[in-house]
């Protein structure tokens, strides 16, 4: 029995993956091409949360998981052109003030436009409720997000292992100086990816909002995940973010399972222990920055 | 090669610069802007409250109740002839509260301290005016610590304490039969607040024959609740206690809506404002209140007229809490003709009448300082009779009742660690 129980918190885990995937996928994107670590990350989150709401009441749930990141996309694209321009060849230091700022900036905003008051949002009708696969339990909404975020990852991997986009992409994220001898202007392709990274981040908030709270603050409770499974899977790896999720879905679900308290803290024992061990991350490369 | 990196070098210089430069303005921003120095007849009430984290929406309509009181005061004459001058600020954490206390009461001179949702943070926040020999009105905060080991005779407190709580929602779960030789399964935050309902629920359940048979720990920063809502399954209780604070409430029906999961839940800790965000369809069960915005008496409803039409919204009970705690420190100042501390406490103490908007005066209890009021369990409506999403509430009648007194649900002397 009580093997049934721990297998089930593992089973968990790995869904729960699919969580943590889709909030890191859109930072380790921006991070491993852009070379820019985006604290407004969470922001992009929350107003995709926020946006959905409004699109819901026009649109229905359906159409928002299409229209929200887009729509929020479009908003990167503004983002990547205005603000993160200017600091990819700049001092680190100065585009985490930046995007820290905006996000301070944006969840503000969100006060302002929405109220500092959690907002009611409600599961999509027709999703409440498990399903059992033997003994264990799976939430059905969950299983749904699973279901979303491996298309997500199954689109993201063909773009960029697929297409000409996904080389340029890939060559520029190894070897910025032979792109540019080849006469490739890298811009464009940064700003795409951008709009990528932010448009994953706004679906996370979409697909959370139901099973979350909304409310201003709420981008800032996902930074620190993103952040760990980013750096306990390395930077410009695919699959070390994939790993690093389910990695971090599952010690966390063993870790609630044996000591409860400990549940939250695990994610850092972690990370601490694959940079003591692995300081590039699992599955790591060393990039150069973009340039 | 060489040259860009001399410029670098060059430019990092002045830029290391401006990096200090805007370290200390948002240094400075996060401590608060310090209160210009004012006319010499303003009377100065520093108020803290969390306007940010997990409390962070309570926080906004707490303070919102203060500065409609204090405008109301002021509109009015003021008191002793002077306007009121509120310094409200976000307290954050206990650390950052601590430290806005202290430079409240040295720098700014506020003459009172008032506020607080969180316990840890009103912990350290009376610790700070007990040094510095100022009263402080802990309104929101609710642990029962802060009334027993951790009391002083500086601070009041204002909101009902957890062991209230837990007998205003227990009681009714008694009735209901959820208690007497059933299996109880507990979620307790991790924190100050949640370890004493922790220890007050089980307390209850102990003389009430209930059993017990789990109690997780739950992180204040925990957002995901599905490993917790496994173990709950697997333990299959007959009753879900939950001893959360702030938005975890929340997230924990909505979550545990979501998975579809059917054991009655009760909990001892429950605002308005989050059971709204909980929205309707996935709240259910019993919890408690100290004030909801149906009370029918005429001084709450015109409260929640007035403010209603002040802000756009209605108002949830961290708002009425600390509007009706600002007019009982007009009443006190007014009444003692000062705001010196000592006239003030001796005020508080000497079981002087509140008229705090409900059928029953308050007063506070000498002896540990905490007021005494009436408070109300609640539960939903059943399904279809809402008329909208902040409507779904179904508040009963006032616990103690009309004739006992205000004095039953609360922890007695006896029992009291409380030495000032």
């Amino acid at each position: 029995m009580e093997f049934l129980y721990l297998l089930e918190q593992v089973v968990n885990g790995l869904v729960l993956g699919g969580y943590y995937l889709l909030l890191a996928l859109g930072l380790s994107l921006i991070f491993s091409v852009g070379g820019i670590v985006n604290l407004a990350h969470g922001a992009f989150y929350a107003i995709g949360a926020y946006v959905s709401l409004v699109v819901i009441q026009h649109f229905g749930f359906g159409a928002s998981i299409l229209i929200t990141p887009l729509a929020v996309g479009l908003l990167g694209i503004v983002f990547e052109r205005f603000l993160l321009r200017r600091f990819y060849t700049a001092d680190p230091i100065l585009s985490l003030l930046v995007t820290f700022g905006l996000a301070m900036v944006a969840e503000q905003a969100i006060r302002m436009i929405w109220g500092s008051a959690p907002l009611p949002s409600n599961m999509p009708p027709g999703f409440k409720g498990n399903v059992l696969l033997g003994d264990m339990m799976f939430s059905k909404y969950r299983l749904f997000i699973l279901a979303v975020v491996i298309a997500v990852m199954a689109g993201i991997w063909l773009l960029l292992h697929k297409t000409s986009f996904g080389r340029v992409v890939r060559a520029g994220v190894q070897k910025p100086d032979m792109v540019a001898v080849l006469g490739i202007k890298l811009q464009p392709y940064m700003t795409a990816i951008v709009m990528l990274g932010v448009a994953t981040a706004a679906l996370g908030g979409v697909l959370f909002g139901p099973i979350a709270i909304v409310h201003p603050a709420m981008g800032t409770e996902i930074m620190t995940v993103a952040f760990v499974v980013v750096v306990i899977g390395g930077l410009g790896s695919f699959w070390g973010v994939v790993l690093a999720a389910v990695l971090v879905g599952v010690v966390r679900g063993i870790t609630i399972y044996f000591v409860p308290a400990a549940g939250e803290a695990s994610m850092y024992i972690l990370m601490f222990l694959v940079l003591m061990f692995r300081p590039r991350g699992l599955l790591g490369e060393r990039i150069e920055r973009f340039e | 090669m060489e040259s860009k990196q001399k410029k670098t070098v060059e430019l990092s210089g002045q830029r290391r610069t401006l990096l200090k430069a805007g370290a200390v303005v948002a240094g400075s921003a996060a401590l608060g802007l310090p209160s210009l120095a004012s006319a010499a007849d303003t009377i100065k009430i520093g108020h803290l409250t969390p306007l940010t984290g997990f409390l962070g929406a309570l926080g906004a309509y707490a303070q919102q109740g203060i500065k409609m009181a204090a405008e109301e005061i002021n509109a009015s004459g003021g008191l002793l002839g002077r306007q009121i001058e509120l310094v409200s600020e976000d307290s954050v954490n206990p650390q950052v509260a601590s430290s806005k206390a202290e430079r409240m009461i040295e720098r700014d001179h506020v003459a009172v301290l008032m506020g607080e949702i969180n316990s840890a943070s009103a912990l350290t926040i009376s610790q700070v005016a007990a040094r510095n020999k100022t009263l402080f009105m802990s309104i929101g905060a609710r642990s029962d610590a802060l009334r027993n080991k951790d009391c002083n005779r500086y601070t009041f407190h204002v909101d009902i304490p957890v062991t209230v709580m837990v007998n205003a929602a227990g009681e009714a779960l008694v009735r209901q039969g959820l208690v007497k030789g059933k299996r109880i399964y507990c979620l307790t935050s991790d924190y100050l607040f949640g370890h004493d309902l922790s220890k007050a629920a089980k307390k209850f359940f102990a003389a009430n024959g209930g059993n017990v048979i789990g109690d997780e720990l739950v992180p204040t920063d925990l957002t995901d609740f599905s490993p917790q809502l496994l173990k709950i399954r697997q333990a299959k209780p007959d009753l879900v206690a939950t001893n959360l604070g702030g938005n975890q409430v929340t997230n924990f029906v909505k979550q545990y809506s979501e998975f579809g999961l059917t054991y009655p839940v009760a909990g001892f800790n429950l605002n308005t404002a989050d059971a709204w965000a909980a929205g309707e369809g996935n709240l259910g069960g019993i919890w408690p209140t100290v004030w909801h915005h149906e009370l029918k008496t005429p001084g709450s409803q015109a409260f929640v007229e007035k403010f209603t039409k002040k802000y756009g919204r209605i108002p949830e009970n961290h708002a009425w809490i600390e509007y009706v705690s600002l007019k009982m420190l007009a009443q006190a100042i007014t009444a003692t003709k000062s705001v010196d501390t000592d006239k003030l406490i001796a005020y508080f103490e000497s079981g002087a009448q509140f008229d705090i908007l409900k059928a029953r005066k308050a007063y506070f209890r000498p002896w540990d300082h905490q007021l005494m009021q009436e408070a109300y369990p609640f539960t939903v409506k059943p399904k279809g009779q809402s008329k909208g999403p902040q409507d779904f509430l179904l508040f009963g009648d006032a616990v103690p009742g009309p004739n006992e007194p205000l004095e039953k649900l609360a922890p007695p002397k006896s029992e009291s660690t409380c030495k000032m």
